[in-house]
């Protein structure tokens, strides 16, 4: 065996019977993850999954390297604790909107703002599927499930928005439909030194079946789904005649070819914390399309990385207590004959 | 001019400091305990203060106090009924002279009896002018704010600044009762405030004051010796629990080589490790304050799975918080170790207080059959020790384990024998090696001995597993649902920390080896029994003392000791967990002396209810 030798899917692949309901969005996501992979990295041995509890916390079983599947919400805490005991590993956090968003809400907001090198990949059916079929905290108002026969209350949360408000430096979101781009997603977050988000929009077909069939049914989707680019107009329809423009400071939806050139069509800049925060805004919002791709790509010092650095510095300190020994004899010491 | 004093000889005494919370008591009392250590006695200390950070001034919600005890002879506990006490204000005087004993000397700061503080501490007349102290205690009012604002005269400091050197008033004071020299204190303040002379002086002014006082006034008329206890050969120096576990952690780190992750959320009385710590980074000790309590451990196990030593600290409530997270720690084998840094509970409790009611939460606080290690300090020093082995035992065994503190013993202090790490057990820890035979890697077969299965960490080749919070099938870790699979394993996991009894060594009794009565402690109450036990065995009384620090699994030998003594005595700060354990693990039918004050046991009740057992 080669130190670099490629890898191929089935090297990433366990010998585990996969347990999802036949028809699931999960299937495409892992099948993709699988596929990605040998082109992320030659040593799988420093690749490590770390789920928290769900459907979607299943994940770590179906690839064939180190895997955690820890407790519900927590899966932060294991990865940030990996990454500071080995700030070398390749850490991939699975989670989903109950176990991210709802119990483990905390925990993921702080990763956000640590800025820990380790990417999350958070697959949104709007749904509990697991234990089989309550709403959850990106679930549309008035839903009703088992737990809200009369629909339920609660307004939900919008996940790319709430990512960004807690700092995050990378936000992306893609759909299990979308298979290339789901990889491409992927690809892009590993590049990315800091806290990756990707957002997956994710179909449930037992209980919250065809929750995103406006963004994937052929019929709906160019004009509903907008693919951004960095550096590109933010155009969609089913002839590229619609994009963003910036009406003073509000974004509105305009036809092309009419009023508005290519030319006044919003350029999208991944850096650009404003063009992100508005694009999170476009969520489940009636006038504008789904943006699908990088909402935002800004790096800054890591938490791992900083943590490093104190750790040398602490090395350079004078005047400090140097060995176990100076520890012990430190302060008033006395001898007793 | 010097008067003539009287110079009496005492075996042992009990000093209160009482102030206000921004009086600088613990300050007073930690100099005075470092003077008395260097002057060779035996001491043991309790600081208390209250939970409130700044209460309002004068309150008698913001009394705060240290008690030193210290002798000539071995001690064990900080002392219950102070012989001297120290008020700084009403409030501290209406709190604590309730305890003093009668006859006992009472120091008083005249000057803070103002109207307002006397009617903030209760007070419808002032004490130190109605005469009604006097006839009860040997009271001295000294005017200490005055003489300090004397002393510093000429000083460019703020009044404010110089009314807060009292403190070293009354300490100079009491030095000068105690005979004990000042030099220590000196050097201290030289170093302590090395950018700020004028404060140096301030305080050296106000400490010599005190001390003149004493030589002067004619008020006292006796000067009282303690002398050197005879301890141990050795180099020693004074320690607190909370010093002593961070430096068990560091032994431990040392002697296996292992990285340690710290991790933990800011609660009252377990702060100080994290604090401590965090200073240790050139040691390569990480440490991290997480989001909550749970983000705490966490964190730890995550850094324990990534072949780092995970720890993690609170106390009470963020225990509760953490217990899911052990669970899963006992379900993966994984090391990790969790201090417990008990104070009064439930709920919110007495956070700054001391209590032993946490032990049923440490053994059996968890869902399902979820066995975990526990092991209890019994003296601040032993914090040292207690935590070492918990460290080693959590890596030998792939196992979490619980360090089971509290709040006297991490604030508590007395005098160390400096131990040297190369008398402690080997502590190896041995990682799974690279798998290039190509055959599957099996992360739950076990070593045959200890049935700790393998550390096999992310980063080496070939190992690439799975693991989690489901269960497991034995050797292949496999999740596996089968009936006779999740049975074996719940015996495994059981027989792992049952096999820990072969790392316990014997029981070390103190006193009758047979006989009429054992009293049988574990963790903190070590001292208050220790002391009884003592002063039963100068009247001549059968007993014994016998002081657990493995809670789980006991001791191999406690059965045998149980079973040499006609009754058998558990003084606990709870209301009888260790006896419900003992009770159910040996069928033995022990007698509780149960009292939840948030303060260590009083040695008089343990020796009333064992004088009361035995004439039964």
């Amino acid at each position: 065996m080669s130190e670099n030798q490629i890898l191929t899917k089935d090297d990433f692949s366990s010998d585990q019977a996969v347990r999802w309901c036949p028809g699931c969005g999960d299937y495409a996501i892992l099948s993709q993850t699988q596929k990605v992979f040998p082109e992320i990295t030659t040593k799988k041995e420093d690749v490590v999954f770390i789920s928290g509890i769900g459907c979607s916390s299943r994940f770590p079983y179906y690839m064939d390297t180190f895997g955690f599947h820890t407790i519900h919400g927590r899966a932060p805490t294991i990865a940030t604790g990996l990454k500071i005991a080995n700030p070398e590993l390749s850490v991939w956090i699975i989670t989903g909107d109950g176990d991210g968003l709802s119990i483990g809400g905390n925990h993921l907001i702080h990763l956000m703002r640590r800025n820990i090198d380790l990417n999350v990949m958070l697959f949104n059916n709007r749904i509990y599927g697991l234990t089989k079929g309550q709403y959850s905290p990106t679930s549309e108002r008035g839903k009703i499930t088992h737990s809200t026969p009369m629909g339920s209350l609660d307004h939900p949360f919008n996940p790319t928005k709430l990512i960004l408000g807690a700092e995050a430096g990378f936000v992306a979101k893609t759909i299990d439909r979308e298979l290339k781009h789901l990889q491409e997603m992927i690809k892009r977050a590993n590049d990315y030194n800091g806290t990756s988000f990707i957002e997956i929009y994710q179909n449930c077909n037992i209980f919250n079946d065809g929750a995103f069939s406006n963004l994937t049914d052929k019929k709906t989707k160019s004009d509903k789904l907008l693919r951004i680019e960095h550096g590109k107009p933010m155009i969609f329809g089913a002839n590229d005649n619609k994009g963003i423009y910036i009406n003073g400071t509000t974004p509105k939806v305009v036809e092309i070819g009419k009023d508005y050139s290519i030319d006044d069509i919003l350029v999208h800049n991944e850096k650009d914390e404003f063009i992100a925060d508005m694009l999170s805004n476009f969520t489940s919002n009636d006038i504008f399309p789904e943006p699908i791709g990088v909402l935002y790509c800004k790096e800054r010092a890591t938490y791992d990385g900083l943590m490093e650095q104190q750790m040398q510095d602490a090395q350079k300190k004078d005047k400090i207590p140097k060995t176990l020994h100076d520890l012990l004899n430190a302060g008033d010491t006395w001898e007793v004959k | 001019m010097s008067k003539k004093v009287k110079l009496e000889t005492l075996d042992d005494v009990t000093i209160r400091f009482a102030g206000d919370s921004g009086d600088g008591m613990q300050l007073s009392g930690g100099r005075f305990t470092q003077t008395s250590a260097i002057a060779g006695n035996d001491l043991s200390t309790l600081p208390d203060f209250p939970a409130e950070i700044r209460a309002p001034a004068g309150s008698l919600a913001g009394v705060s106090s240290f008690q030193i005890h210290f002798s000539s002879h071995e001690i064990h506990t900080p002392g219950e009924e102070p012989d001297v006490l120290v008020a700084m204000n009403p409030a501290a005087l209406k709190v604590h002279l309730e305890e003093l004993v009668p006859g006992g000397i009472l120091i008083v700061n005249k000057n803070a009896f103002t109207k307002k503080n006397l009617k903030l501490a209760g007070y419808e007349s002032n004490p130190t002018e109605d005469g009604s102290l006097d006839d009860y205690y040997s009271v001295h009012y000294i005017e200490m704010s005055k003489l300090v604002t004397n002393a510093c005269e000429g000083l460019d400091l703020p009044p404010k600044i110089i009314e807060r050197t009292k403190n070293f008033c009354a300490l100079g004071v009491l030095f000068w009762m105690y005979d004990r020299p000042l030099e220590p204190t000196l050097d201290w303040l030289k170093k302590k405030f090395k950018s700020k002379p004028l404060i140096i002086d301030a305080n050296t002014r106000a400490l010599h004051a005190g001390y003149n006082y004493g030589d002067t006034a004619e008020i006292f008329t006796t000067r009282y010796v303690v002398k050197k206890a005879s301890l141990t050969p050795g180099k020693y120096r004074t320690i607190n629990g909370a010093l002593a576990s961070c430096l068990g952690i560091l032994t431990a780190s040392q002697k296996s080589n292992l990285n340690i992750t710290f991790a933990g959320y800011p609660i009252t009385p377990a702060s100080t490790l994290l604090h401590t710590l965090s200073n240790w980074k050139n040691f390569g000790i990480k440490t991290f304050q997480a989001e909550d309590e749970i983000a705490g451990i966490g964190v730890a196990l995550g850094a324990s799975y990534g072949g780092s030593l995970g720890i993690t600290a609170s106390s009470g409530p963020g225990i509760a918080l953490k217990a899911e997270m052990m669970g899963l720690a006992v379900m993966t084998e994984l090391p990790l170790v969790i201090i417990s840094v008990q104070r009064g509970g439930p709920s919110t409790g007495l956070p700054t207080k001391t209590e032993q009611s946490d032990l049923l939460q440490a053994v059996y606080g968890r869902n399902g059959e979820s066995p975990i290690p526990v092991i209890a300090p019994t003296t601040p020093g032993d914090c040292y020790f207690a935590t070492y082995e918990a460290c080693r035992i959590a890596v030998k065994y792939m196992v979490p384990v619980i360090v089971l503190s509290d709040g006297y013993l991490v604030n508590g202090s007395e005098p160390w024998l400096i131990p040297n790490p190369d008398d402690l057990n080997d502590f190896i820890a041995n990682f799974e090696k690279e798998n290039t035979s190509g055959e599957k890697f099996l992360p739950y077969k076990r070593d045959t001995k200890t049935l700790a299965r393998n550390w096999a960490i992310p980063g080496t080749k070939g190992l690439e597993h799975r693991i989690g919070g489901l269960e497991k099938q034995n050797i292949t870790g496999n999740v596996n649902y089968e009936p006779g699979n999740h049975h074996e394993m719940v015996q495994i996991r059981a027989q792992k920390v049952q096999n820990i009894v072969n790392e316990i060594g014997p029981t070390a009794i103190y006193g009758k080896k047979t006989g009429d009565l054992l009293i049988l402690s574990w963790g903190s109450a070590h001292g208050s029994c220790r002391l009884a036990v003592e002063t039963l065995l100068e009247e001549k009384l059968k007993v014994a003392h016998a002081s657990v620090q493995w809670v789980n699994p006991l001791p191999p030998d406690l059965k045998n000791i149980l079973s040499k003594y006609k009754k058998v005595l558990i003084p606990e700060v709870n209301t009888g967990q260790f006896r419900k354990i003992i009770r159910s693990e040996f069928l033995v039918d022990a007698v509780g002396l149960n009292e939840v004050r948030g303060k260590p046991l009083s040695p008089a009740s343990i020796i009333d209810k064992a004088k009361e057992l035995i004439n039964e």
